[in-house]
């Protein structure tokens, strides 16, 4: 049974890492968003599968916050903010594809070398899934920084934000309080990031991050 | 109940209390008498704290925590000799700077940016004495630098001030900076910072021996106003008002000196010979260079600025003495060292503080600082006048006053280097003291020029004309001090014996007792190699001085005459004929300037028939400023424009930057571990 766990636990984090390459190279908005709703349902079920094994009961509650609010409420608000804005034809990429896929390995490799090496004492699964959930991390970073659009930059930091959950579920005994203010914060960043996006747009009639550039009277 | 470091402590807190009752109050008219007379309390109170602790239990060693400052470390206090011995020194300019401040403030434009400060820079020099952490150490030292830098700019609205506070508050930063390295690495890989675990924790390795040297130089160097680290003191001293500019060259210069002292005496562990060379060469440079350019300097207070920078040049040669004697477990001679270095600095508080007091008391008679302009105060304002007079005589290292006790002690020493085994010592240490020799004989002409420039003569501005005597007050405090250098001159042998307990403790060694000789003596090493007995040259200076008056008067007339004096054959002499400073000093240009100052003087003859006069201009320049400060402006100025594109980039290349400083961190610990 042991290694049956562990097995799944492993792929489910992989397979979080691999939704996070595929977030790297969706050049449409739509298609981003809804590869991150894929990402928080993989975080569930990982979530879920950890609080199955660790029979920590208050990880279904963080489990169903992941499903609940990342894979259903945010996308969801995201589409209709994408709608309202009129912006869901846009293609946008700061760096090419293969670069940034590039990036991504190198970073993974950094994360995996990093982690297996610092925790070589700690115990197995938890080694695996800080490991990952640092790459996560890292790639939702490398997201942030190649896109352009307001948009896809908070996707990028959501993402991020599912590494963290990720890696304080993989520990043993972490308390509830933690998961909760962790979704709360990225609740109320999709709040405070959407009423900016109106703000901007009202102003610039755009949600392009250069428009900020410009306003401030800079050239690049 | 003991007193101790509790009851220093409770002054101390007394002090800030008094500050912070300065900032309500200094609107008021009465605030400046009433905050100067707590000062003047408080500080006589820690002071007879620190003497009582000094003479009556040199050994007893009394230390506290305080909860304040990191939580579960505490601020760490402490009191043995070496502490107690620069709390006089910080309590008694502290207590003669509140009774000159008693009135001169009364002269103070703007009183509510002194008073607040004043009581704030006496407690940071306090604390910093006490301390016995390395925070502790270093947040006082901060203080005490942040309060200075606020009385420096008191008088913001002169340029020349704000420019030296700010020279001022760079230099202290980086002192700083260089003082919180070298308590990191005193603290070591375990990370303990009170100097008790430092004490008994093995020496160091030599290399980071050598490095806590040498940033314990530039730290306290550069508070204490070693070359070529002492730009900021020139602009700073003098800026400040005059008891305060007293405190600042006469106290806060040997509050340097105790961090230097406290380090390498007694964290550091055994010193190694060729740390002395470092600190010998230093020392000399700087004596020989602040004395020069003290020369070349017409205006009063910084000159008296700059002489301090040479005399806190004696007081580290000696401590380079010191260092080089005990590397050889040469004990008494050590011992020797030390006690002249620590013996100058009580002797520098005095003097230094009593110039700056008596510059002081010329600039609120006169308004005036440049002595260009002064002359003939010796008519108009005679206490004053035969005061600074005392002063300069002990400053130039003439019997029976102080500084020629300790200046003789310090060639004591240098005169036993041919016992030490290494060559380069033994050549250098005559060679420092030849140094030492040149600045002293420069000292000399440097305050006949500022004596006889501002108080003989004739006035050479309408103001000096008018000028009076100043307060009671003030006159007070300076014929105190004027006293205390008779005293200190006279009878060194009881500060000789007060200071042993500080060199027993630091190097294990002490000098003879001096008070069970003969006729009050001194004797530093034997009989048959020297001594010296100041109350004798005083007593012989006295009764031959009064015989030759009394026989003089006795056999000439008793009559003052006044008759015109020869001007070359012109029949009407403007003041402006007089000899000025920079006449005075022309010679000893020429002589060191061309190299130290790259002086250059050149001779406008007018063509024929141009009825124009002649002029000769001379040129000097700060070879140490331009040689050194000018490219690292540079250099600084350079990379700020390149770093000022930083602050304009766009919101996705921040993002970037994190990211790869972020990347670039994991990376290193990868590659690390």
């Amino acid at each position: 049974m042991k290694g049956l766990t562990f097995d799944i636990a492993h792929l489910l984090a992989g397979g979080l890492v691999l939704i996070s390459f595929m977030m790297l190279y969706q050049d449409r908005l739509f298609a981003l968003i809804n590869v991150f709703a894929l990402h928080a349902l993989v975080l569930a079920l990982s979530v879920g599968w950890q609080a199955y094994i660790q029979n920590a009961h208050h990880l279904y509650v963080t489990a169903a916050i992941a499903l609940l609010f990342k894979a259903i409420v945010i996308p969801i608000g995201l589409h209709r903010i994408i709608l309202r804005l009129g912006i869901h034809r846009d293609i946008e990429t700061a760096v090419g594809i293969g670069p940034t896929m590039l990036a991504g390995i190198g970073l993974v490799t950094l994360s995996m070398v990093l982690m297996l090496r610092v925790t070589a004492t700690a115990d197995a699964l938890a080694r695996e899934d800080l490991a990952f959930a640092l790459s996560i991390i890292l790639l939702g970073l490398l997201v942030m920084v190649t896109r352009r659009n307001a948009v896809s930059q908070v996707v990028g930091f959501m993402s991020l934000e599912n590494g963290l959950v990720l890696a304080a579920t993989g520990a043993k005994g972490m308390p509830l309080v933690v998961e909760i203010s962790v979704a709360f914060s990225i609740l109320i960043a999709f709040i405070v990031v959407g009423v900016f996006l109106f703000r901007i747009r009202e102003r610039f009639d755009s949600v392009d991050v250069r428009a900020l550039d410009d306003h401030r009277g800079e050239r690049r | 109940m003991i007193p101790g470091v509790e009851a220093l402590l409770w002054g101390v807190a007394a002090l800030m209390i008094t500050a912070v009752l300065a900032v309500t109050l200094s609107r008021r008219s009465t605030a400046t008498g009433l905050i100067y007379l707590i000062t003047l309390a408080v500080c006589g109170f820690l002071l007879g704290i620190a003497l009582w602790c000094l003479v009556l239990r040199p050994t007893d060693v009394t230390s506290t925590t305080l909860p304040v400052g990191l939580p579960w470390i505490g601020a760490h206090f402490r009191l043995d000799a070496l502490s107690a011995f620069f709390l006089v020194v910080v309590n008694l300019g502290g207590a003669l700077s509140s009774l000159y401040g008693l009135g001169y403030g009364r002269h103070e434009s703007a009183p509510h940016r002194v008073l607040p400060f004043f009581p704030a820079f006496l407690a940071g020099m306090n604390l910093v004495v006490m301390a016995d952490d390395a925070f502790t150490f270093l947040l006082s030292w901060e203080f005490m630098s942040l309060a200075s830098w606020a009385l420096v700019i008191a008088h913001h609205r002169e340029p020349a001030n704000t420019r030296a506070g700010y020279i001022y508050l760079v230099m202290a930063s980086f002192g700083t900076l260089a003082l919180l390295l070298a308590f990191g690495l005193l603290a070591g890989p375990a990370g303990n910072y009170t100097f008790e675990v430092m004490r008994a924790s093995s020496p160091p390795a030599p290399l980071i021996a050598t490095i806590v040297l040498i940033l314990m130089l530039l730290g306290a160097g550069s508070k204490a106003g070693l070359v070529p680290l002492h730009v900021w003191l020139p602009l700073a001293h003098p800026a400040a008002p005059s008891h305060v500019s007293a405190l600042m060259s006469g106290v806060m210069t040997k509050v340097a000196v105790y961090g230097f002292i406290r380090v390498l005496f007694d964290l550091l562990g055994p010193p190694t010979w060729w740390s002395s060379v470092v600190v010998l060469v230093l020392g000399s440079a700087t004596a020989v260079l602040g004395i020069l350019y003290a020369l070349m300097e017409s205006d009063l207070k910084r000159l008296l600025a700059y002489s301090t920078i040479e005399n806190i040049g004696i007081i580290f040669v000696s401590l380079g003495l010191a260092l080089a004697f005990q590397a050889n477990g040469m004990g008494w001679p050590a011992a020797l060292a030390l006690t002249a270095a620590l013996f100058h600095a009580l002797n520098h508080s005095f003097f230094k503080s009593l110039l700056f007091f008596g510059a002081g008391a010329v600039l609120s008679a006169t308004g005036e600082r440049n002595m260009e302009k002064l002359g003939g105060l010796i008519h108009r304002m005679p206490v004053t006048s035969f005061v600074f007079l005392v002063g300069c005589v002990a400053i130039s290292a003439l019997p029976p006053f102080n500084g020629f006790a300790s200046e003789w002690l310090i060639f004591q020493a240098i005169l036993l280097s041919p016992d030490l085994p290494q060559w380069g010592l033994k050549v250098l240490v005559p060679a420092a003291g030849g140094m030492l020799a040149l600045s002293a004989a420069l000292v000399a002409a440097c305050f006949v020029k500022a004596f006889g420039i501002t108080f003989l003569g004739r006035p050479r501005s309408e103001a000096v004309d008018r000028a009076h005597e100043v307060d009671r007050y003030s006159l007070t405090a300076m014929a105190a001090l004027a006293a205390l250098c008779l005293l200190a001159g006279i009878l060194p042998g009881f500060v000789i014996d007060g200071l042993s307990p500080v060199t027993q403790a630091l190097i294990g060694g002490r000098m003879p007792t001096q008070i069970s000789q003969p006729w009050l003596s001194i004797v530093p090493i034997a009989e048959s190699r020297s001594s010296y007995n100041g109350l004798l040259v005083f007593v012989f200076i006295t009764i031959s001085a009064s015989i030759a008056v009394y026989v003089i008067h006795r056999f000439a007339s008793h009559e003052l005459r006044r008759g015109p004096a020869w001007g070359c054959g012109f029949p009407d002499m403007p003041p402006d004929a007089q000899y000025t400073a920079t006449s005075f000093a022309q010679p000893i240009r020429r002589v060191f300037g061309t190299f130290a100052f790259r002086a250059k003087e050149t001779v406008k003859m007018t063509p024929p028939g141009d009825i124009s006069p002649a002029r000769l201009d001379v040129e000097t320049h700060d070879v140490i400023w331009e040689a050194l400060y000018d490219p690292i402006t540079g250099w600084l100025e350079y990379a700020t424009l390149k770093l000022n594109r930083l602050q304009f980039l766009t919101i996705r290349r921040y993002l970037t930057l994190v990211f790869g400083s972020l990347v670039t961190l994991l990376l290193v610990v990868a590659l690390w571990l």
